[in-house]
């Protein structure tokens, strides 16, 4: 193969081999060839160990009864009637469930450490690194044992429950809380509750537009929070208060009414909670110390006070530094759930790739299955933070 | 008092100060053990507050820790009557005795007993390995590479299980157990995910599409899902896919799932550090003739694998906590061996689950925190060449 060279000079010759564009076919056929045998391989033999072991394939198991009974159901579902693709959407919702309060819980936690360690007050900043600095050092796994084990599975049996002002009863077998009971009236509270948001979305509108021609502020928190809850609790009043809530009567062996919440649950959302708090807190801080002092020290040189400064022009600043990697601790929140199956809380891991698994045998179709879940709710996210990050990004002159 | 001329011009003009003052001391509330406390605990109410919240916190955990860790602590027993209560009539903290004679279980798990100094030989030439490749003035440092990377890893696996030939009884990987597996997996998952993790990364920012699509779908693929689906996969789907005669025993499952597990995430950490390298770097390379390994291997690695230290550091703290996933898939590392203990009804007691799980917690916290600090102090070393 020759290259083009000036007139005059022989052109020079490659020998085929030490060609950049022949090599890189070269590896890539390669590979391929390779990944493609190591296929065919793991799936001929695959066949063969299925047929030995006269596990039947294919996903016709979805429809097959259950038979089996999970303790947190969000969906209706029983194990005589229900199948094993009920159990599937209800082991996903209880994982969607811890993940997201779990998600809630953690960041609250995680920004009141993270801004902690930041914080003048010598006690308070050097407490906030102690949390952050053992709790990340704890195996997660041993903090749920922990938490469930030696801590909720101590607690006092059912005759001697822990009762809690405000109707709330504390054993081994759980935190029952009062569920509130909807009387007829309560859409009205909806309503009003709805047209509340609203009400504050036109307000933000109008107050920042009246701010952008003439300068002036509107106290928007304030009328949101007013429009908002206010407006709810004049409804619920006006309709003769249409909620009750029902509390849980302590019997000598059992609990009746009310809400029950499995110590297992419990145990889950308190440890991931306060371990990926941790971790978020890090993420806060490094996030508020990336946004340079000349930033506020410009705040303060053209008059604002230290709350719009931080505000206006600190927050906005290190959103944009802490988003993205507070999204990857959520997603972790959403991986590190799976870990109930350690403690026996019924989430898609424990429920699918636990029990489903171990009645079927058909390990290929229920771990596909369980990964997929998982990959799509991580790749869903990374697609929407791929938007917001270039939908935030610095633009650069 | 009269005024001489020149004097009086000189007030005229203004007040001008011939020489510097003495500096004043702070006022006394600024400085000392006083001017501290008032400018780092008490500056506004609500610092006040907060330092009170915060010290009655200190003085509600940690007088309870310290009783229950030391002061009510058993530290002698036979069984699980020397720490109850109702046995011995007093509050009753940690129960030590139950730890000294689990110990031996939590290090080595079911690994016969006279057998086990093959597993101390193993900790101890996996300690000098170590300190050699940590130490930097430690001579023959590359000599080193070669004892941890090859010597160790060969020499560990023929003591371990066992080789008939060289008189030593094979020992089933199902016996081994405790801190022997705990190390055993994050070392498996340290020595193979450095390696295999620049592979994928390299891979991930490879011209060659078939070789880039590749290492995306598997790196995309495993930070995805869960390490405890991973795990699944490799104990159950793992046997399915090679003949039944080679059939993986359950721990080499676990060390395939971890090893890859850990491989991708190395892949990310390796990747960020690559990045970081200018492309100048890459043209230099290129425009002094070196091929794509040369270029790699001598320019473009070294600089990014040293910026990228103390992020596989933390990478391996993370595997290192991993490791506890393992007990899912029923291998006993050290926490399940603490597990299977604190039920074990010869010590059941009220304060043994608590007293197990705080022994587990300080060896990950004493582990783990270590790496942390070597991280950050290499963090620092390299700042400083980079500074000059």
């Amino acid at each position: 193969m020759s290259t083009d060279l000036p007139a005059g000079l022989p052109p020079v010759r490659v020998a085929f081999y030490n060609d950049p564009k022949v090599r890189s076919i070269a590896y890539q056929v390669a590979l391929c060839v390779a990944v493609g045998f190591l296929i065919y391989e793991a799936a001929s033999n695959a066949i063969t160990n299925l047929e030995r072991a006269h596990i039947a394939s294919g996903f016709g198991f979805w429809h097959n009864t259950a038979g089996f009974d999970i303790s947190q159901t969000l969906i209706e579902y029983s194990a005589q009637a229900s199948t094993y693709g009920r159990a599937f959407w209800v082991g996903l919702l209880n994982t969607l469930l811890v993940a997201g309060l779990g998600v809630v819980f953690a960041t609250i936690l995680g920004f009141i450490i993270g801004i902690a360690r930041l914080s003048k007050n010598w006690l308070v900043s050097k407490a906030a690194t102690g949390y952050v600095e053992t709790i990340r050092n704890i195996p997660l796994l041993l903090q749920l044992l922990f938490w469930y084990n030696a801590v909720l599975k101590t607690l006092p049996e059912m005759r001697d429950s822990y009762k809690i002002p405000g109707g709330i009863v504390l054993n081994n077998r759980g935190l029952f809380l009062p569920n509130p009971i909807l009387g007829p009236g309560f859409y009205w509270v909806v309503i009003a509750f709805v047209a509340g948001i609203a009400a504050s979305i036109v307000f933000y509108i109008w107050a920042r537009k009246r701010q952008e021609q003439t300068g002036q502020q509107a106290p928007v928190f304030t009328t949101a929070f007013g429009l908002i809850i206010g407006l709810s609790i004049l409804v619920l009043i006006a309709a003769g208060f249409p909620l009750s809530f029902g509390f849980p009567q302590a019997g000598r062996f059992n609990i009746s009414g009310g809400m029950e919440v499995l110590p297992e649950f419990a145990a889950l959302l308190f440890g991931l909670s306060i371990y990926t708090a941790a971790f978020i807190a890090e993420v806060v801080r490094a996030g508020i110390l990336a946004v340079s002092r000349g930033q506020t020290e410009a705040a303060y040189s053209l008059g604002m006070r230290p709350q719009p400064t931080l505000r206006l022009i600190v927050v906005p600043q290190a959103m944009r530094v802490i988003i993205p990697p507070l999204t990857s601790q959520y997603l972790n929140l959403t991986k590190n759930s799976s870990l109930a199956v350690a403690i026996g809380y019924p989430d898609l891991v424990q429920v699918f790739t636990g029990t489903v698994l171990n009645q079927t045998g058909q390990a290929v179709e229920v771990v596909a299955i369980t990964m997929a879940v998982y990959l799509t709710i991580s790749l869903a996210t990374s697609l929407l933070m791929n938007i917001y990050n270039s939908r935030i990004a610095l633009v650069e002159r | 008092m009269t005024m001489s001329e020149g004097d009086l011009a000189v007030m005229e003009l203004r007040f001008v100060r011939a020489a510097m003052l003495e500096s004043q001391p702070p006022p006394a509330g600024m400085r000392g053990a006083v001017g501290w406390l008032r400018e780092n605990l008490l500056s506004t109410p609500f610092n006040i507050t907060l330092t009170i919240l915060i010290g009655l916190l200190f003085a509600w955990i940690v007088p309870d820790l310290i009783r229950f860790l030391l002061i009510d602590a058993v530290w002698s027993g036979a069984d699980r009557d020397a720490c109850r209560e109702l046995v011995q009539n007093r509050t009753v903290g940690a129960c030590w005795p139950f730890v000294f004679e689990r110990w031996p279980y939590f290090v080595y798990g079911s690994y016969p007993l006279s057998e086990r100094w093959r597993v101390d030989v193993f900790f101890v030439m996996l300690a000098i390995g170590v300190v050699w490749m940590l130490w930097l003035h430690a001579p023959r440092r590359g000599l080193g590479a070669i004892y941890f990377f090859a010597v160790v890893p060969i020499t560990a696996f023929i003591l371990l299980t066992g080789w008939r030939a060289i008189g030593l009884e094979p020992v089933d990987t199902v016996l081994w157990g405790g801190i022997l597996v705990t190390i055993v997996v994050a070392w498996v998952g340290i020595v193979v995910s450095l390696p295999l993790g620049i592979l994928l990364a390299l891979g991930r920012r490879s011209p060659m599409p078939a070789v880039r699509l590749f290492s995306i779908t598997f790196i995309e693929f495993v930070r995805g899902v869960p390490l405890v689906t991973v795990l699944f996969m490799a104990s159950v789907m793992l046997p399915l896919f090679v003949p039944e005669q080679y059939s993986p025993d359950k721990l080499l499952r676990a060390l395939v799932g971890i090893a890859l597990f850990a491989s991708a995430y190395m892949a990310e950490v390796v990747r960020a550090g690559l990045q970081a390298i200018p492309k100048g770097q890459f043209e230099g390379a290129m425009a002094v003739g070196l091929g794509y390994s040369q270029m790699m291997r001598l320019i473009i690695l070294p600089q990014a694998l040293k910026i990228t230290i103390p992020n596989i550091v933390n990478t391996y703290i993370g595997l290192f906590k991993d490791t506890t996933l393992v007990f899912i898939v029923g291998i006993f590392d050290f926490l399940h061996t603490v597990e299977v203990s604190r039920i074990d009804p010869k010590w059941a007691s009220p304060v043994t689950s608590t007293t197990g799980y705080a022994v587990a917690a300080i060896f990950y916290l004493i582990f783990c925190y270590a790496m942390s600090r070597y991280a950050r102090a290499t963090e620092a070393r390299l700042g400083l060449s980079d500074r000059r």
